[in-house]
């Protein structure tokens, strides 16, 4: 007898050979739609958000695209997560991630139809996962103890993660302005410390890195628009009205001179606060929150620079590079600690006018200033010169070095490809089926910049038959080339995470035999 | 639908709207219920042991969750069905007794469900089936003591306890790293437990979860992980031998409950009520430091006045922390929670050897540690993997091997897993069943075959021939009288669950039978279903 009703209506149930083949189709799908950004040669997506406006999006960052999808297919949204994980762990790597989940179950799916059962495909993805990452391990290269080729290290790399973006043109100058940023932060992975500013106008060539600090605000009017051995305080405090905070507290008058009594002492009140700031031996006082016109007109008079209105990480990236303290009480003069700079001056990018502080006392943060054509080319500088940026902050903390061009797939293929000959059983088709979707990445790559891939690959594969090989496909000119010559350099951490997420999806999708979708929650209707 | 009558033939009217409901009775609302039943064990057959397979669900709003345990599959699931429901309700009184076996449970019951039908279609009453099924149950559980071993472990030698916990994740997707996942677990529990007692409390085990890294970086926190940062961006960021002081007030102006008004109506009063505002802040944080607090925890907001006053009087502080993380964190430090700042007292503060704030990622992801605790009856578990699935799924294992643990801290006893208690059982059953004169004996020999169904469906899943497989066992079992012979799933080569280290919990095993007759017999004897019809 049939049971008539399990489930809740709209719950439906995909069992066995249908639910895989959904999270198959699925996960395919997503991996196909990204694969052609990958590489040097990758091509942008637009994306146009449904919200007003319909805003436009140009981009070839994976985790950008995944981000802006509505996907229902349940795989897809692990391939989604992990593309986002990846973008907030090492910051790069987004789109290979999933383009090798992808080409692992792409594999997987046909072992499957071979009948080899999904847990057996498992422990060979495991298997080859821990032999690849240990091939990878033996190549690295660490140069953290030599500081000019470190450096040098850090270059390449950045060259490597911009010649895949918009930046490419200019890569050289946006890895210099990278490698210098990353370095001043001398080892934090703190990125707020680096301000970039995006401002329409120029052209990408005109961006630069200024060792200062710029905020994007105006000085006041009447106010002194250049100080030198400025001192600065950065606060916190309401310049407006200071509101009475005790719970329960209201004006309440019988006669209007009473209120003209209460309005004076509030101004009473605000001059005192104004002359307690200024009586810190300021002449730079930085406020998070609005200064009205009155406070700004005594700061005025004292001859101090006001400046309202400063958004929260602008005052803490200010705190940091002036090493000041963010003060919200005055009282104690004495005591706070004030920041410095030598000079504070309104400079002009482009229309605007800005506020730079300069010679400041702690070299940690700076500011990298873009230009470009429009604000979509803008955008998507700033994500490129994002990821250039966490990939090296990752690399100054671990420093360990691959080449690049698909190098590291080739070593790996190769280690991998070793293990499937020497392991016995089923698992060997698995090991295999791993290193043909570690190929596929060089494939895809060479086919992006429309090079004859098959051809490549298979000289690349000679090429590493030698021991310590260290060809990679070099895009630019379209053939296999030494990778070391070219300078072509990427990330340990950036690789590893890329093929352990990988997996780690890849195993998770494979597992599931069954996909239960509940109904969807019903929306209030928005009549 | 029947209908009574009452002398002058007037039907009477029992059941509210009865036009509208339907109704199912006697052998057809048993054979409705079975069915129900047995497709919610059918969903969970193929996850059970190490070659199990996973269920993905997606929730109502979209979420994805990607898992193998049995009690987070059916509460996911959208049941309807009133039979379907009691299977998950059984599951999760597994999962709240046990921790560990809601899977088997469930098939356990499925397979129970099933052998009745097979009665009931001979023309047993169901009551008597569901007294067979008693008799039976208690059989196999007074068997399950006889074959149950006690094994020795203490505080130096845990290696029995992470053998156990190793069973039970190895058929999670976290089985890569089982090894060093269970050492995790046990070494968490001991440090909580109360050896002496044979208790612990799993509340003092946070399981805290961070996307990124890899599943091996998981660590075992001897202290506490809080997901919230300093207050103040420029307080120091790690801080030695901290006196912390717990408030659960906030560093705002009092608001008192009765609701009353301040009317300023002259500027004196204007005055000095500013005054007073400003005293309040400076005291509070007065208060704090006078009792020789270096760390304020506080559960509430800070004006930014007072924040900065913290900051300036050099004492770092972290606001918005939660309730739970409150209590473990006082657990853990010795210290008290003091809900008014006027009874902050150098006795009620709480001690750690190291606070420290660490940065994940590129993220602004920052958790503060509060290691070095002065008790340390309080750890933190801090899982890391690749996406948030993984984490969710590695969350919920950890939990199982907690569970574990504990259980056997509780009780040692333990039976060989793989199907072997099963298997042992079902013989027993099996034989003891002639014993008893009528028809029961035949319900219990149906029990007998529904414990085959657990060592069956494991061979399923592995891959293996089940019939084959299950006999070849079962006489390895009678012919060397060896109650630890079961399924090798993992294709070691013996069947000898004793030489591969596969143990269970004896309390799991024999909840697993009680609460899967339990539900049986419950389910066996509803013979009328009314529920309202569709429309």
């Amino acid at each position: 007898m049939a049971v008539e009703k399990l489930f809740k209506d709209e719950a439906t149930e995909e069992k066995g050979e249908r639910a895989r083949m959904a999270s198959f189709i699925g996960a395919m799908a997503i991996a196909d739609l990204v694969k052609t950004t990958l590489g040097p040669k990758g091509m942008d997506k637009i994306l146009q958000s449904t919200g007003r406006g319909r805003s436009v999006t140009v981009t070839n960052d994976g985790a950008t695209i995944l981000k802006s999808l509505h996907i229902d297919n349940p795989a897809a949204k692990v391939l989604v997560d992990i593309s986002k994980v990846q973008d907030d762990e090492v910051g790069d790597g987004t789109t290979s991630v999933v383009v090798l989940a992808g080409e692992l179950l792409r594999e997987a799916e046909k072992l499957v139809n071979v009948k080899i059962h999904p847990m057996t495909i498992i422990s060979g993805y495991r298997m080859a996962a821990e032999c690849a990452r240990n091939a990878l391990l033996e190549k690295v290269v660490d140069n953290k103890q030599d500081a000019e080729k470190f450096k040098s290290d850090l270059m390449k790399i950045s060259m490597t993660t911009l010649s895949s973006k918009i930046l490419s043109q200019d890569k050289e100058h946006f890895a210099k302005l990278a490698v210098d940023a990353v370095m001043r932060l001398k080892g934090s992975t703190n990125l707020e410390a680096i301000q970039i500013i995006k401002k329409p106008g120029g052209s990408l060539k005109d961006s630069f890195l200024d060792e200062g600090f710029i905020l994007d605000k105006k000085i006041g009017i009447g106010q002194p628009k250049r100080i030198e051995n400025a001192k600065i305080l950065v606060a916190n405090t309401a310049m407006d009205t200071d509101k009475v905070k005790i719970y329960g507290a209201r004006v309440r008058v019988d006669s209007m001179s009473k209120v003209a009594e209460i309005e004076g002492a509030e101004k009473v009140k605000m001059r005192e606060k104004v002359q307690k700031i200024i009586s810190h031996g300021i002449n730079c006082f930085v406020n998070r929150q609005l200064i009205y016109n009155f406070p700004e007109e005594l700061f005025a008079d004292a001859g101090v620079l006001a400046i309202e209105h400063a958004d929260f990480d602008g005052i803490e990236r200010l705190a940091l590079v002036t090493g000041g303290e963010i003060a919200s009480t005055f009282d104690n003069p004495e005591s706070v600690k004030l920041g410095q700079c030598k000079l504070i001056e309104e400079i002009m990018i482009g229309e605007d006018k800005l506020i730079h502080f300069s010679g400041c006392e702690m070299g940690q943060a700076c500011t990298i200033v873009l230009r470009g054509a429009s604000s979509h080319v803008l955008d998507e500088a700033d994500r490129s010169l994002h990821d250039a940026l966490c990939v090296l902050s990752q690399t100054v903390n671990d420093s360990r070095v691959l080449l690049g061009g698909g190098w590291p797939e080739m070593v790996m293929a190769k280690a991998v490809d070793e293990l499937a000959r020497k392991t016995p059983g089923k698992k060997s088709h698995a090991i295999e089926a791993f290193s043909r979707a570690l190929l596929a990445i060089p494939t895809i790559i060479a086919d992006n910049a429309g090079l004859d891939s098959a051809e490549l690959v298979s000289q690349l594969r000679a090429e590493h038959h030698q021991e310590g090989s260290t060809a990679g496909i070099d895009v630019i000119s379209g053939s296999v080339g030494d990778m070391v010559e070219r300078g072509v350099s990427e990330a340990f951490k950036v690789k590893q995470a890329v093929l352990l997420s990988a997996t780690e999806a890849a195993e998770m999708i494979l597992r599931v035999d069954e996909i239960i979708t509940c109904a969807p929650r019903r929306r209030e209707d928005r009549m | 639908m029947a209908l009574a009558f009452d002398e002058f033939g007037r039907p009477f009217i029992i059941i509210k709207e009865q036009e509208s409901k339907t109704r199912l009775r006697g052998l057809d609302a048993q054979k409705a219920n079975i069915a129900a039943g047995k497709a919610v064990a059918r969903i969970l057959r193929t996850s059970l042991g190490p070659k199990g397979m996973d269920k993905m669900l997606q929730s109502p709003d979209g979420d994805v969750t990607i898992t193998n345990d049995g009690a987070t599959i059916l509460e996911q699931m959208d049941v309807d069905n009133q039979i379907a429901k009691l299977m998950v309700e059984l599951s999760r009184s597994q999962d709240y007794e046990i921790g560990d076996g809601t899977t088997g449970v469930v098939v356990m019951a499925g397979a129970l469900l099933e052998q009745a039908q097979r009665l009931l279609e001979r023309g047993i009453h169901p009551i008597r089936i569901a007294e067979g099924y008693e008799m039976g149950s208690r059989i196999a559980y007074e068997h399950l003591e006889h074959i149950a071993q006690k094994f020795e472990f203490d505080a130096t030698n845990i290696q029995p306890l992470i053998q156990t916990c190793m069973t039970t994740l190895s058929s999670k997707i976290v089985n890569r790293c089982k090894c060093s996942l269970a050492e995790i677990a046990v070494k968490a529990v001991l440090a909580v437990a109360d050896l002496e007692r044979r208790d612990l409390n799993l509340d003092l085990i946070k399981v805290e979860g961070k996307v990124g890294g890899k599943l091996e970086d998981t660590e075992l926190i001897y202290g506490i992980i809080v997901d919230k940062d300093m207050s103040h961006p420029q307080m120091p960021k790690e801080i030695q031998d901290a006196k912390i002081a717990i408030l659960t007030c906030p560093f705002e102006p009092p608001k008192p409950k009765t609701k009353h008004k301040v009317d300023i109506d002259t500027v004196e009063k204007f005055q000095t009520l500013r005054q007073q505002e400003q005293k309040y802040f400076d005291d509070m944080v007065q208060k704090c430091k006078d009792v020789g607090a270096t760390l304020v925890i506080c559960q509430w907001g800070f004006d930014d006045e007072a924040n900065h006053l913290l900051m300036h009087r050099n004492l770092p502080a972290v606001r918005w922390v939660g309730g739970v993380e409150l209590e473990l964190i006082a657990i853990a430090t010795g210290g008290r929670i003091v809900p008014r700042f006027q009874e902050l007292t150098p006795e009620k503060l709480g001690r750690a050897g190291l606070v420290r704030e660490k940065a994940f990622g590129t993220t602004k992801d920052r958790m503060i540690y509060i290691e070095h605790c002065a008790n340390s009856r309080a750890v933190t578990i801090f899982i890391r993997g690749g996406n948030k699935m993984m984490i969710e799924e590695t969350k919920r294992s950890i939990h199982d091997a907690l569970c574990v643990a504990r259980n056997l801290i509780r009780n040692n006893s333990i039976v060989y897993g793989g199907g072997s208690a099963e298997i042992s059982c079902s013989v027993a059953v099996e034989a003891a069943a002639d014993k008893y004169p009528g028809v029961e004996q035949y319900a219990i020999r149906a029990f007998a075959d529904a414990l085959d169904s657990v060592p069956m469906a494991l061979a399923e899943n592995s891959g293996l021939q089940p019939i084959e497989t299950l006999s070849a066992v079962k006489s390895q079992q009678i012919k060397e009288n060896n109650p630890c012979c079961g399924i090798d799933c993992n294709d070691v080569g013996t069947n000898d669950m004793c030489e591969q280290n596969v143990f269970e919990t004896l309390i799991g095993k024999q909840q697993q039978i009680l609460l899967a007759t339990q539900v049986v017999k419950m389910i066996l004897k509803i013979d009328d279903v009314i529920s309202p019809s569709d429309y």
